[in-house]
Order: C-alpha cells, then structure tokens, then sequence
C-alpha cells in the first residue's frame, strides 16, 4: 500500500501550468529524488504536497486519505508531513530549542520537558548538541539546515519533504546536511526531495523521477534512470 | 599553529599615524565647536531685543513662583499618558490583528476595523477632544463617564489607535512570506502562527515607530487642556495671565522635553540588546 499516491496533479499560475498531470506513488520507508531543471515543477509538486498551493486538478492521497479534500482540515494534515525548505526559514527570534520544541508543544500536546528531551536527543544525534541556546543567525548555513531538519523531525512526521535543501549553501556544507539525510534513510523515514545533487540523488534514492515542464517524464530505479534513461528529454537533461 | 605576533616596525608606523589624525580631528571638533557657541552666545546678548526676552521667557522669579503648579499639573499629563498607553498598545495590536483574519466569517469585523482606521485617522485630535468631551456628556446618557479627564483618555485613544493599528499592520505584513509558511508546514493554525512567529518579529521591528506616536501623545495631553482639567499647560496659562510672563510655558515645555528623551534612549537600549540576542551585534 502506498504512504503517498499523487493522481493526475495539476497547478496552474495565472497562464502558466506549472504541473500538467503528474502521477505518483510513493511506499513507506521510500525515498523519492525529484530532478529536473529549474522551474519544472519540483518545488511546486513539494508545496501542493504539504498544502502550501492548492492544486488546480487531480487529488493527493496519505494513508488513503484525500488531502486535497476540499472538506479536509490543513492544519491536521500537515502535522503528519514535515517540509525542509532551501532558505531554510528558521524563526530568527527564537533559539535552536525553542525552534524545534515550538511545534511539539503548541501543535501534537507534548510537555515542555518531553518535548526538550527529545530535541536535545536530535540536536546530539546530528552534531549539534552545544547549539541548543544560540539563535539561528550565529549558526553557518550548514548548521541552520540541520536545525531546520531537526526542527521538522521532531514533529514524527509519517513523511518528510526535503526542498533543494543543499542549493543555498557553500559546497563545503553540502556533505554535514546530505550526511543527515543518509542518516534518516538508514532509520527508514520516508522522503521525497527535490535535488541537483545527482550523485547524491543516485546513491540515496529508491527512484528517481525526472520532471520536466510539470509532466513527470520518466520515473525509475537510480540504476535505470542514470544508465540507460529511455526518454530522450531525459537524456538531454543528464548528458546536454 | 599559533605564532605570537609581534607588531612589525610598518604596522607601529601605521598606527603612531592614525592616532596622531585621531587627536587632529578632536582638536577640529573642539575648536569649531567652542567659536560656534561664542559667536551665537555673544549675538543673542548683543542684540537689542534681548533683555527683553530674556524678562519674559527666562525669568527666573517667574519659574520658580509657578514651577510647582505647572509640576502638578504635569503630573496630571503623566497619568493621563500612562492610563492611556497601554490601553492604545492592546486595542491597536488588536485592530491590526482583525485586520489580518481571512475567514469569510469575520468579514464584518474586518470591515468594521479598516472603518474605524479610516476614520479616525482622518479626524484631528483637537476635534475629536472636543467631540468626545462636550458631546457625549451632552447626550446626557445613562453611565456615560463625565468627567473630562476620563473623556479626554477616551478621545486619545480613539484617535492613537488607528495610528498604533496602521503601525503594527505594516510589523505584520513586513515579516516574510516563508516564516508563515515555514510555521503553517509545521502544523501550527492561522492563529499560532501569528502569536509565536509573526507578531514577535513584527512587534521588534515596530518599536522605533511606535515610540514616534507615543512622543506625539505625550504632548498631545496637552490637548486635554481644552476639557478644563488642570494639567501642566491649564496650570502655566494660568501663571501668564496673571502675570503676561511666559517663562511658565517655557516650565511646561521643559517638562514634556523630559518626559520624551529618557523615553528615545529607553527604545535605543531595547533595540540594542534585542540586536544582541539575535547576535547581530
């Protein structure tokens, strides 16, 4: 059964249809690389996931429940989804704790205390456990996108969208943050992330799925997609 | 790894070159300064008018003799100021957040809100003093507050409100995009978001502003004058008219200077450790 079923999406701005009809499946403990060039629709399809956009067509299913459901409460649906975004957008008034702790102590109900064990049990797991008091801006970059996986972590989220999350930083912090994300592959989270690190994408993922001016062009093993990719769109885009 | 640095002979000349320019640019400062104010000081003294400028706005006697009721009456000012500040603070936020709801359910608040700021924003404070204080006890209603101090607070902040709102409206709108969307990914409703993450960073952010209005409401106490209570203005026009001298003015304009400057330089320190916290500093 899969966590996670797209059916015929579409999302339009204005003229312009940024996603023209993308299926997808994705199963527990998956992890999905969505690749393409700027502007073919990868952020978009993370951001109708987590309800950020609306779609203008077709349904989004998690656990077999429509969430793009008119009738459906966002609120409730996104407290099973975590999204990591590339700027990412951490609360700058707030420490590294009060950052992660926010969500589960106002959203899910977890005491102050749990909620400060578990995000200093993260912050240890991922290197950063000297950080807890400092606010965002003292961090590099590499520390805040961490922070910002942490902080969607802590939620326990059923699946975890990551938004080119290495695109804002220096190629020297690329490693601290994909060394993150090997991690959570190893402890079985699900996960659909928009990349350009394609050798990267190829070692992590499950599938890999080449989007092209919103129409999801070939989807496949990493094997199959970088080796012998069928679509000549695709293998336009992987060998110019 | 480490080396203890020895400053060479280059660097030694560099710096015996910066403090020397150093100690030119204070003694520049110094002297430009001390001919300006001997120049101004001995043109106002010379001049024909003086003596008698100096009889009518900087008596002496005439300062002391009403300093203590104009004191009073500033007092008076203070509490005015001090009832109606935070009352301004928690409706203004108030408006400015009503202003924000999108649900089609509070459309009729939301319009009333941008209503109100919309007109009262439009009203001059010395009209709406005299609106509010001979009109509604006019109106003779059944527990409508007569006296002049409570109507003149009222009148105050009617009209600061609307100001506030606009202010922390514009907080609100300035905090980026993806802080609301970073906090709504996270599962928080319309309505945490703005109390954890959007008012927060708005509200530092409208400090300097806000302090602008309260300064203007301080002396805009003064106004409360035209509903008969004795505060520090009431109490220096009463000392003129007795005497046709205005140092009392001079008293009263004093003290609202030295309600104002401790309160910039309060905001300057707020500011200035908040820019600590957040590390900038």
């Amino acid at each position: 059964m899969a966590l996670l079923t797209i059916d015929g999406v579409w999302k339009r701005y204005q003229d312009h249809a940024v996603l023209r009809g993308v299926d997808l499946a994705v199963a527990p403990h998956e992890v999905v690389c969505l690749i393409g060039a700027s502007g073919s629709g990868k952020s978009t399809l993370l951001r109708c996931i987590n309800l950020l956009e609306t779609v203008d067509d077709g349904a989004i299913y998690l656990d077999d429940q429509e969430i793009t459901d008119v009738r459906a409460d966002p609120d409730e649906i996104r407290k099973r989804i975590g999204i990591v975004f590339q700027a990412y957008n951490l609360f700058p008034h707030m420490t590294v704790l009060d950052n992660i702790t926010l969500a589960p102590r106002k959203v899910h109900g977890v005491t102050p205390a749990q909620a400060e064990a578990q995000a200093r049990e993260l912050l240890a797991r991922f290197g950063l456990a000297d950080k807890a008091a400092t606010y965002p801006d003292r961090l590099s970059g590499g520390q805040q996108q961490r922070v910002a996986i942490i902080r969607a972590l802590a939620t326990n989220p059923r699946l975890l969208l990551l938004d080119e999350v290495t695109s804002a930083l220096d190629p020297t912090l690329v490693n601290e943050v994909l060394g993150v994300i090997r991690e959570l592959k190893q402890s079985g989270m699900t996960m659909i992330l928009a990349t350009h690190e394609m050798s990267f994408a190829r070692d992590i993922a499950d599938t890999i799925c080449f989007l092209d001016q919103g129409t999801l062009v070939e989807h496949g093993p990493p094997a199959q997609i970088f080796d012998t990719p069928q679509n000549p769109r695709t293998r336009e885009f992987l060998y110019g | 790894m480490s080396v203890d640095w020895i400053k060479s002979d280059r660097q030694l000349a560099r710096e015996a070159l910066l403090r020397a320019r150093g100690r030119r640019s204070v003694t520049a400062a110094t002297t430009s300064t001390v001919i300006v104010v001997v120049v101004a000081v001995a043109l106002i003294i010379a001049s024909p008018g003086w003596p008698r400028v100096r009889e009518t706005f900087f008596s002496w006697d005439a300062l002391v003799t009403s300093f203590p009721d104009v004191l009073r009456g500033f007092l008076l000012n203070v509490f005015i100021f001090m009832i109606a500040e935070p009352i301004i603070l928690v409706l203004g936020l108030g408006v400015a957040l009503v202003r924000g709801l999108r649900a089609p359910v509070f459309f009729p608040l939301r319009a009333a809100a941008t209503l109100y700021t919309d007109i009262f924003r439009g009203i001059p404070v010395i009209l709406l003093i005299y609106l509010v204080g001979f009109g509604v006890p006019a109106l003779q209603l059944q527990g409508a507050p007569s006296d002049p101090v409570t109507l003149g607070i009222i009148a105050l902040v009617l009209s600061y409100t609307s100001y506030v709102a606009e202010v922390f409206r514009s907080g609100i709108e300035s905090v980026h995009p993806s802080q609301r969307a970073a906090a709504r990914s996270l599962g928080l409703s319309h309505g945490q978001t703005m109390r954890y993450v959007v008012v927060p960073q708005a509200v530092r952010r409208v400090v300097p502003p806000l302090l602008n209005d309260f300064a203007s409401l301080q002396k805009d106490t003064a106004l409360v004058a035209l509903l008969g209570p004795l505060e520090a203005l009431r109490q220096a026009q009463i000392h003129v008219a007795k005497t046709f001298n205005y140092t009392p003015y001079l008293a009263a304009a004093l003290l609202f200077i030295a309600l104002t400057v401790p309160m910039a330089r309060f905001t300057d320190h707020l500011a200035a450790r908040a820019a600590r916290q957040r590390g900038d500093g």
